[in-house]
């Protein structure tokens, strides 16, 4: 088993009890945003995909890099647009009249 | 010590945009901080980002920063969209995601086949085949919230066991390969599988269970994009992905508590099925049925009134005329709250985010457990385009198909009005006694236009109250 696979479960462990600890106090009135927050912080897989683009190891694997670059960085750009929007809308009764 | 290197810098940057994954979700459980969750989860991205582009490994920009230029062109419209359109939005975005993963992964495989190591191999297929079934899953989800696809569940005889035959032969053809790598003919053949097995499994799911599919394609995508994190040695990946996949387990959790469901019943229960045999034996019964202007009296002599909003009042756009409504009462002096059940509408928060849009003050928007207690004590619980959430046969009546589920106690008011097409049954095809209830009104019409007609009668009325 490669060293890589056991730092990597040792960084996905911690991180999902994070992640549970701290998920579970979002307010339910948030879930929509929360959804799609955390699908805009999730394509940061477009670090990736512009690795593999940019390597040049082979046509397939920059075509296939190239499409998952358009892929997340439009997820990324789109999530985090639409989770701004929707926060904006969520104000209080004193906030709306000042 | 040596200088630091640009890849040690790099990966410094992707540690720092981790932490700053954590810090926006933190933030984001009040919506008084939440706007500064989103914009460090910006600032992150964006710094991991630009860092990306400063690797070593990254020769010929101009293909990359026309993808990247092409993303945003595609991110923008679909961040701009309408908020009723933010479910079928969101389940493309579930698509998205797990497609760049899964092609990322098919991409690793290219370059390195056929001697891919036997542990790698095995993670790659596996990060392949939940991204693949991922990115079909949630086109189909997202077809069917846009209505291009029929909204009720589609099922088969045999329905179970040809989804689950599927997914075994994708398992399998997984194992050979980890076993023979050198059996590279066999790796589109996995992904078709894989494909396949993602429209069969969201194709016998429809309707309100829709909020836990959302929940569960979400948490599929986070562990996808972990699991590529695996592959490519990536932390960043991995951080994001578990937090992505934590996130959609939890909603699925509380998803499936509000229904009082387990995973395998949605999954595999055929929901509509089940209950078609209970919708049969329905007697008729007399209902009490209200005209606008004796709704509009019985709302303005009430001191509190609790609104209940479903799926129906966001299909029928009713949300700005319901904040109309609940502005003349306010004035009037009557407290108006929000009753929200956590399955109401087609995602997890829907109907939060419909009646925020429409200008309600989200203090005003309760949970089902803070609301419960309060109906004792309400005057009228207006129920709008909502209909198994407020079945009280859950409570009472244990042979009930969904007996067990967590209800809006609304025949606790002292008045219920349901505003309602006809008298058809909800989604899970059974009777609502609710409805015959001594205390309750029918109001029959199209949820926008009723609600329009009570507003003006309040308005037009003047001297109520």
């Amino acid at each position: 088993m490669p060293t890589d696979f056991i730092s990597s479960l040792f960084v996905f462990i911690l991180a999902a009890f994070l992640g549970y600890e701290v998920i579970k106090r979002v307010s339910p009135l948030l879930h929509t945003p929360l959804m799609s927050l955390t699908n805009a912080l999730d394509a940061i897989v477009v670090v990736a995909a512009i690795i593999i683009a940019g390597r040049h190891e082979s046509r397939l694997s920059t075509i296939l890099g190239l499409v998952a670059v358009v892929a997340s960085f439009s997820n990324m750009v789109g999530g985090f647009v639409i989770t701004d929007r929707m926060l904006h809308m969520f104000k209080t009764g004193k906030a709306k009249k000042s | 010590m040596t200088a630091i290197s640009p890849q040690e810098l790099i990966d410094f940057t992707y540690m720092l945009a981790a932490v700053g994954f954590i810090l926006a979700l933190k933030w984001l459980s009040s919506p008084v901080s939440a706007m500064r969750g989103v914009l460090i989860g910006e600032i992150a991205s964006g710094v991991a980002v630009v860092a990306t582009l400063f690797d070593p490994q990254v020769s010929q920009y101009r293909w990359i920063l026309i993808a990247l230029i092409v993303g945003a062109g595609i991110g923008v419209p679909l961040g701009m969209v309408k908020m009723t359109a933010v479910p079928q939005r969101t389940a493309l975005s579930h698509a998205f995601g797990a497609l760049s993963a899964a092609l990322i992964g098919v991409a690793e495989y290219y370059v390195a086949a056929p001697n891919v190591p036997k542990f790698e191999m095995a993670e790659i297929s596996l990060e392949v085949i939940i991204g693949s079934l991922t990115f079909t899953g949630s086109l189909i989800a997202a077809g069917k919230l846009q209505e291009v696809l029929p909204q009720r569940p589609i099922t088969y005889k045999g329905q179970n066991f040809l989804s689950i035959s599927v997914l075994t032969a994708a398992i399998l053809l997984m194992v050979t390969l980890v076993v023979h790598p050198e059996y590279t003919h066999l790796f589109p053949v996995m992904i078709g599988v894989a494909l396949i097995f993602g429209v069969m499994l969201v194709t016998p799911i429809g309707g309100a269970d829709m909020p836990t599919v959302m929940s569960l394609l979400n948490s599929y995508a986070g562990f996808s994009a972990a699991l590529l994190g695996f592959v490519l040695n990536s932390k960043v990946l991995v951080v994001a992905g578990a937090l992505d996949g934590a996130s959609g387990l939890i909603l699925s959790v509380i998803m499936c508590k509000a229904m009082n469901r387990s995973f395998t019943n949605v999954l595999f229960g055929g929901f509509g099925q089940i209950h078609a045999a209970a919708a049969g034996a329905k007697e008729e019964r007399a209902v009490r049925s209200a005209t606008p202007e004796e709704a509009a009296a019985i709302l303005s002599a009430a001191s509190k009134v609790v609104i209940v909003p479903g799926y129906g009042m966001a299909v029928a756009q009713a949300q700005h005329k319901v904040r109309e409504l609940y502005d003349i009462l306010t004035k009037s002096g009557i407290e108006v709250k929000f009753a929200i059940h956590p399955v109401a509408g087609r995602m997890p928060g829907h109907m939060n985010v419909l009646l925020a849009e429409a200008d309600i003050p989200y203090d005003k928007l309760i949970d089902m457990e803070d609301i419960n207690g309060e109906f004792p004590q309400t005057d009228v619980a207006l129920i709008i385009g909502a209909n198994d959430v407020t079945n009280p046969a859950a409570r009472t009546d244990a042979s009930s198909p969904i007996y067990g589920m967590p209800i809006l106690d609304v025949d606790k008011a002292r008045t219920v009005m349901v505003i309602k097409r006809g008298m058809s049954a909800g989604f899970a095809g059974i009777d609502n006694p609710l409805y015959y209830l001594d205390k309750t009104l029918m109001l029959f019409g199209d949820a926008k236009g009723f609600v329009g007609s009570i507003v003006r009668e309040l308005s037009g009325g003047g001297s109520h109250g």
